[in-house]
């Protein structure tokens, strides 16, 4: 009679895995959830971010003209590959808030050394002149993008967005939103330095 | 209430239960029972109301203005399939022929651009995939990061088979367990041989 019994009632450690099993899942959820919110407040975990399809690719070939008055030539594909040390890529407007916000950021880094190319993205050419005037030009080269046409084969889906090549002429690093203290500290002054 | 929602109750357009009215030739009058007008009356409206909307859901789809479109009607339902695939980076919930978002009105204009110049549906998803990644695709490929999300329907179906299963074994397990209480297992012939000795001796002493 014992044997049938023993064979129906089940394993007590079993049962005891059980028994902490959700709670060992609700534990895991619990400490992903913190790692998220944690990660959005420093920003290091954004929800709506998308990773760059360019990433470690060259970027699209591409001509654009510069920006009448501003003194600076034009920016084509060929001046991002024969670079002897990385380059920063801007996409900016004078409509976009961000832009205006990320701008001193820019500035500082122009004055660090760090060339900076400026993408103007559906912006008229005399709003990005006052814009640059009035905040300051940090783009070492600027071409402008008014049907936004090349932004699209960049994969850009929003100004300000900011792309790091390297030496070899491949995409290192997207940023899409505005460079803060944070994203320089954290993310570019890492980079900038690993790849100069 | 009845009385004002209702013009006249046999008309028994009113809210809860209205009055149906005949009159029976041989009888003197009326004859009125309470008939539920409720359920016919709003059903019909409900139905209507869901027709409507089926029908104006192709319309609100088709977001963007005339100018937009391809002259051919062929190609330009060939452009809207595409752009029901891809999603607006911006809203990231849409798709791009759903959305009024500037970069969703360039990308369907790229879309329409290509169909035009004759390029293949794989070259126009091909076009915008290169660009903007896996996320862009609706539909997204199955690869070793989506793999878990395409596998989720099986896992789902195959975990609850699995604790139905599990119930049913268990209940199959107690149904037989009381079953061998209530009605033990027949002897095995060493049982049944001790169970005769037993009896022997049992017979001899008593």
């Amino acid at each position: 009679m014992s044997t049938p019994m023993g064979a129906a009632a089940p394993n007590p450690w079993r049962r005891r895995a059980l028994l902490w099993l959700p709670l060992g899942a609700a534990v895991g959820a619990g400490a992903g959830f913190l790692g998220m919110l944690r990660g959005l407040r420093t920003g290091d975990y954004d929800p709506r971010g998308v990773p760059s399809a360019l990433l470690g690719k060259a970027p699209p070939d591409f001509a654009l003209p510069p920006l009448e008055g501003a003194d600076r030539p034009a920016l084509t594909a060929a001046d991002l590959r024969s670079a002897a040390r990385p380059v920063l890529v801007n996409f900016f407007a004078s409509w976009c808030a961000p832009c205006v916000a990320e701008h001193p950021f820019l500035m500082r880094l122009q004055r660090a050394g760090v060339p900076l190319m400026g993408v103007a993205y559906k912006d008229r050419p005399a709003d990005s002149l006052a814009f640059l005037r009035r905040h300051g030009n940090p783009y070492g080269r600027i071409g402008v993008d008014q049907p936004g046409r090349v932004a699209i084969d960049w994969g850009l889906y929003g100004v300000p967005e900011t792309y790091l090549i390297d030496k070899t002429g491949l995409i290192r690093w997207r940023w899409a939103g505005p460079i803060t203290e944070e994203v320089l500290g954290r993310d570019l002054e890492p980079l900038l330095r690993r790849h100069a | 209430m009845q009385g004002e929602r209702s013009p006249s109750p046999a008309s028994g357009g009113g809210l809860g239960w209205g009055w149906r009215c005949e009159s029976s030739g041989a009888s003197s009058g009326r004859e009125c029972t309470p008939t539920p007008t409720l359920p016919r009356r709003r059903g019909r409206r409900r139905l209507l109301t869901l027709a409507f909307l089926l029908l104006a859901a192709p319309a609100l789809a088709a977001v963007g203005d005339p100018a937009e479109r391809l002259p051919d009607p062929a190609q330009e339902a060939r452009a809207q399939a595409l752009g029901r695939e891809l999603r607006c980076m911006v809203c990231q919930n849409q798709s791009i022929e759903d959305s009024d978002a500037d970069l969703a009105r360039d990308l369907r204009r790229i879309v329409r651009e290509q169909v035009g110049a004759g390029r293949s549906n794989e070259q126009v998803m091909r076009f915008l995939h290169e660009r903007y990644g896996d996320f862009v695709l609706l539909r997204p490929p199955v690869n070793a990061a989506t793999a878990i999300l395409w596998a989720m329907p099986a896992i789902a179906l195959g975990g609850g088979a699995l604790m139905i299963l599990a119930a049913r074994r268990r209940r199959v397990a107690q149904l037989g367990s009381s079953r061998s209480l209530a009605e033990p297992a027949a002897l095995s012939p060493a049982e049944q041989a001790r169970l005769a000795r037993l009896d022997g001796s049992g017979g001899a002493a008593g």
